[in-house]
């Protein structure tokens, strides 16, 4: 299992992170006009006496426990806060990572089916434009667009106020965003498809399945898609990753309850420990979503077996 | 052309054909467009001090929230009355002065990791590198969320951020390269010759490296800009009142709905800069990889085109067949020039006959096969004269539908090497399936059972197991025999085989013709065999049709053939098949290379080798003369009874 050392290298880097942030808690805490002796009481306290890799045991063994510790400013444990946000981002990554997956790989296949065609250069400036798109940018004019003029999405949150929170209020709020946020992953996978499916028709078991006679669709949907497909997957997998993250401007810019604009208020209130929790809790979904990827590829080519 | 003694030298300089780096990339329109575009936009922001502009930073409640053309403010105002254009341009030249610097630091020590990971290999590679991996196991944006977290929000702090998580793709990009380049023997001479490997790293490997680093800033640049604005825009980078794009948008969202135009002009000068760069990129890009440069990933259609303009289709010949080609012409037209693959072939196959195409390879021996079907690929390659008839139908005039169904059905091949032909990712039983049910409409069972015949046919042991398996998971020649299998799948009237047994070992080979010529008796088919090896002729073949430079140089029965080659290029051929037995026997290669078939000389195309060649074997057009309808050989001065060159 390749994820564990990762998983583990995270939970380091994590905890360095943190670690190399300047400036002594005990007095961030007690304040600056705090006493020498409260400081070093606090300190001990805290553990913060100990050794760099005392302290990092400490906080492992606290995260098997799964204690993130407490965030101070909303005085409630990490954790429930973090999972609480990340099931939101999870939402809306994930219908973004399903959509741009779907309209990704069409547009590739159609791109490079139509080689130098018309719709090969429209899908291709389409995809430039979507990958220099800023997305919260983006996200501002899908708002005027379809919130303000239109009126035909809310422009804001993940449920009505008064009525609402059932599936269809949910995907009635999720549409806009997870559209934003699918865009710019969308336009990689589409790049990445085209490339993958014009060096797999050029290989000489695409001329055998043609010698077959088989029909251009079979050769191109079951023959070609197939093994594009392979080397496709993984940068799906990539891809999650920039989903996730890019959540941190989508969830702003919709004031989406998830686990981004919670690390940007954190950021901002310099609550540090419920920064650590969210980084943390991402980037092991990260890992996993990655993982999931490499099995998915296995599972298509048997020489990975 | 006259002067054939230039020939035998120009092998094809592809680099005189080949525009400048600075042409190419301003024939790129789209390129150009973003070139121009970025140009305009460093221009301005260079020039943005010396343009008459208020101040970006004076307030003026009294003018808050104009609208775009208002007086004196071009783009109107914002909140506190500042003038948005002044605004502007001072965002954008800090959105790319700090875009540029993270580019360039983030360039800086990613290519150094590169260079220093790839150079030394090893376990310094190995740690630096799972460093790196380590970084990229985190999403991009997050981590440099993480480290504006620990630094504290700051436009600088932003930048350190974004550079940091950029370096990672620089590094992986140059250590690659590195890696391939410290390995090479350039390096090994530096190092010989004294050199410390701080001088080796920047003297003669960083120079071969620049185009991937230059290739890869291009690509991240734009990147880098959206990122740095987006940190902006959340509200961690640029602090007020110090303003790019970024935050100028963050402060508009706050009132999108009453004055969008705040937050709409910063986003669309983001999007235009972002846009140029990446348009531009991307024309870097494609000039400096040259496998993209040379046009190769153009994908081939089902067909090969088929334009054989306004020259006469040839009627068919006298002497019936299977398969009868006539004045066939294959060309491949690539990057201006026109390469003549095959310049006018007749050949015919009858029933249960084995008609061998001996030539090296150049000859067109293959591409002659690829025709029949229509499987050379378009673009670059073309049918530009002649017929292939298939009992009397002309090939090349039929519907794409019908040579779907004659491929396979009626004509079936069997390709070079059985590993890059059979699909990876699909068993063996599927692809033979398959291959039965495009012709015959069976059920399931039919089809197993069926499959399970045609591997028994082929004599592969195990055969039930064997349906299971994928193509790796076979020896070579096992391979070989599930493409026999599947080419015998439908009792096609015609088998053609491009060299079956080249990439073989030689136990294995004498199997595969084995087989072969069993099933040839057995079924009665008609079999064109190409192949560079006149032993596998010799185990085979009724017949052969000798090729050279697109043509055929000599036919006639293979016993004839080996016994009294006529045609000078035959008897060398011939005398460079090994016999057990015979260990004086010289084995001559033939001196020189075929010439490059898109400059042909006058005269005979062999002359340039050819021991017996004369003045007058230099000019005019050579026939093939023929002595009986089937023995016929296309040179001046034939080789006499018991030839030897």
């Amino acid at each position: 299992m390749a994820a564990i050392p990762v998983l583990f290298g995270l939970t380091v880097i994590v905890f360095l992170i943190m670690a190399m942030i300047p400036g002594d808690p005990a007095t961030a805490i007690l304040g600056s006009y705090a006493t020498p002796e409260n400081v070093a009481k606090l300190n001990q306290q805290l553990g913060l006496d100990k050794s760099l890799f005392q302290q990092y045991l400490i906080w492992i063994g606290n995260l098997f426990h799964g204690d993130l510790g407490r965030s101070y400013t909303l005085n409630r444990p990490v954790l429930d806060e973090v999972l609480e946000r990340f099931s939101a981002t999870l939402i809306l990554a994930g219908t973004s990572l399903v959509l741009c997956s779907i309209f990704g790989l069409l547009a590739g296949i159609v791109s490079a089916v139509r080689q130098y065609g018309w719709a090969d250069k429209i899908i291709t400036f389409l995809v430039l434009i979507g990958i220099s798109t800023p997305s919260f940018w983006l996200g501002l004019l899908l708002i005027l667009a379809f919130a303000v003029k239109l009126r035909l999405f809310p422009a804001s949150g993940m449920f009505a106020i008064y009525g609402g929170g059932d599936l269809p209020d949910l995907l009635h709020h999720l549409a806009l965003p997870a559209l934003t946020l699918s865009v710019v992953a969308t336009g990689v996978i589409a790049r990445l498809t085209r490339t993958a499916m014009l060096e797999v028709l050029r290989q000489d078991y695409i001329r055998t399945a043609r010698a077959k006679g088989l029909s251009e669709r079979k050769v191109i949907y079951k023959h070609a898609f197939k093994a594009a497909l392979v080397s496709v997957v993984p940068v799906i997998g990539i891809q999650a990753g920039f989903v996730i993250g890019g959540a941190v401007y989508i969830e702003t810019v919709f004031q989406w309850p998830g686990i981004g604009s919670m690390l940007v208020t954190a950021i901002s209130t310099r609550d540090l420990l419920l920064v650590q929790g969210g980084v943390l809790v991402v980037a092991a979904a990260y890992v996993l979503f990655n993982l999931v990827a490499d099995v998915v590829q296995t599972m298509l080519d048997p020489r990975l077996r | 052309m006259t002067d054939t003694a230039v020939n035998t030298k120009a092998k094809p300089a592809p680099k005189s054909a080949r525009p400048g780096t600075v042409a190419l990339l301003l024939n790129n329109s789209l390129a150009t467009g973003g070139l121009i575009v970025l140009a305009v936009i460093c221009l301005i922001a260079l020039a943005t001090p010396l343009l008459p502009l208020p101040d970006p930073d004076a307030t003026a409640p009294a003018d808050r929230l104009l609208p775009v053309f208002s007086e004196g403010h071009l783009l109107g105002t914002d909140h506190l009355g500042r003038d948005l254009l002044s605004r502007l341009l001072w965002g954008t030249r800090v959105s790319l002065a700090v875009g540029v610097s993270a580019t360039l630091i983030a360039a800086f020590f990613g290519s150094l990791f590169g260079l220093v990971a790839g150079y030394a290999g090893g376990r310094t590679d190995t740690v630096i590198m799972r460093g790196i991996d380590m970084v990229m196991a985190f999403p991009y944006i997050l981590l440099a969320l993480a480290i504006v977290a620990v630094l504290g929000p700051g436009l600088l702090n932003a930048l350190y951020a974004i550079a940091l998580v950029n370096i990672p793709f620089f590094a992986r990009n140059i250590r690659g390269i590195t890696y391939g380049l410290a390995r090479r023997e350039f390096v090994d001479a530096a190092r010989l010759s004294g050199k410390s490997p701080v001088q080796i790293l920047f003297i003669e490997i960083l120079p071969n490296v620049l185009p991937v680093i230059v290739i890869t800033m291009s690509t991240t640049v734009g990147w880098m800009i959206l990122e740095t604005a987006g940190l902006s825009f959340l509200g961690l980078g640029a602090q007020p009142p110090q303003a790019d794009l970024g935050s100028m948008l963050g402060e508009g969202r706050k009132i999108l709905f009453t004055a969008p135009h705040v937050s709409i002009i910063p986003g669309l000068m983001i999007f235009a800069l972002v846009m140029s760069i990446n348009l531009f990129g991307d024309g870097v890009r494609d000039v400096l990889d040259p496998r993209l440069r040379a046009g190769s990933l153009s994908r081939p259609v089902a067909r090969t085109a088929v334009a054989r303009g306004g020259s006469d289709i040839p009627p068919p010949s006298a002497t019936p067949g299977v398969l009868d080609l006539r004045g066939l012409r294959t060309e491949f037209r690539i990057g201006g020039s026109v390469y003549k693959a095959v310049g006018g072939v007749d050949l015919h196959v009858r029933q249960g006959e084995c008609l061998g195409v001996v030539g090296e390879s150049g000859s067109g021996k293959s591409v002659t096969a690829m025709s029949v079907m229509g499987l050379v690929p378009t673009p670059p390659g073309r049918i530009a004269g002649g017929a292939a008839y298939l009992e009397g139908e002309d090939l090349f005039a039929a519907s794409d539908g019908r040579i779907r169904h004659l491929r396979g059905g009626s004509v079936a091949y069997v390709f070079q090497d059985p590993l890059s032909t059979l699909h990876p990712l699909f068993t063996v039983g599927d692809q033979l399936k398959e291959a039965i049910r495009a012709h015959q409409p069976l059920s399931n069972a039919q089809l197993k059972e069926k499959a399970l015949e045609l591997l028994s046919l082929v004599r592969i042991p195990n055969p039930k197991e064997r349906l299971s398996a994928y193509p790796h998971e076979l020896s070579g020649g096992m391979r070989q025999r599930v493409c026999i299998a599947m080419a015998l799948a439908n009792d096609a009237k015609l088998l053609i085989a491009d060299e079956p047994t080249t990439a073989l070992d030689v136990t294995v080979q004498a199997q595969v013709l084995t087989l072969m010529n069993g099933l040839r008796r057995e079924r009665n088919a008609a079999i064109l065999f190409i192949t560079h090896d006149f032993g596998v002729v010799s185990a085979l073949c009724d017949r052969v049709a000798v090729m050279y430079a697109g043509r055929i140089v000599e036919t006639g029965t293979t016993r004839e053939i080996l016994e009294n080659p006529q045609h000078p290029y035959t008897a060398k051929l011939i005398e460079c098949v090994p016999v057990l037995g015979e260990p004086e026997r010289r084995l001559d290669a033939i001196e020189g290379r075929p010439p490059v078939v898109n400059n042909l000389p006058d005269g005979c195309a062999f002359a340039d080798r050819c021991p017996r060649v004369r003045p007058d074997c230099r000019s005019g057009e050579l026939e093939l003369k023929l002595s009986s309808p089937e023995r016929g050989v296309r040179c001046l001065y034939p080789l006499g009874e018991g030839g030897t060159a």
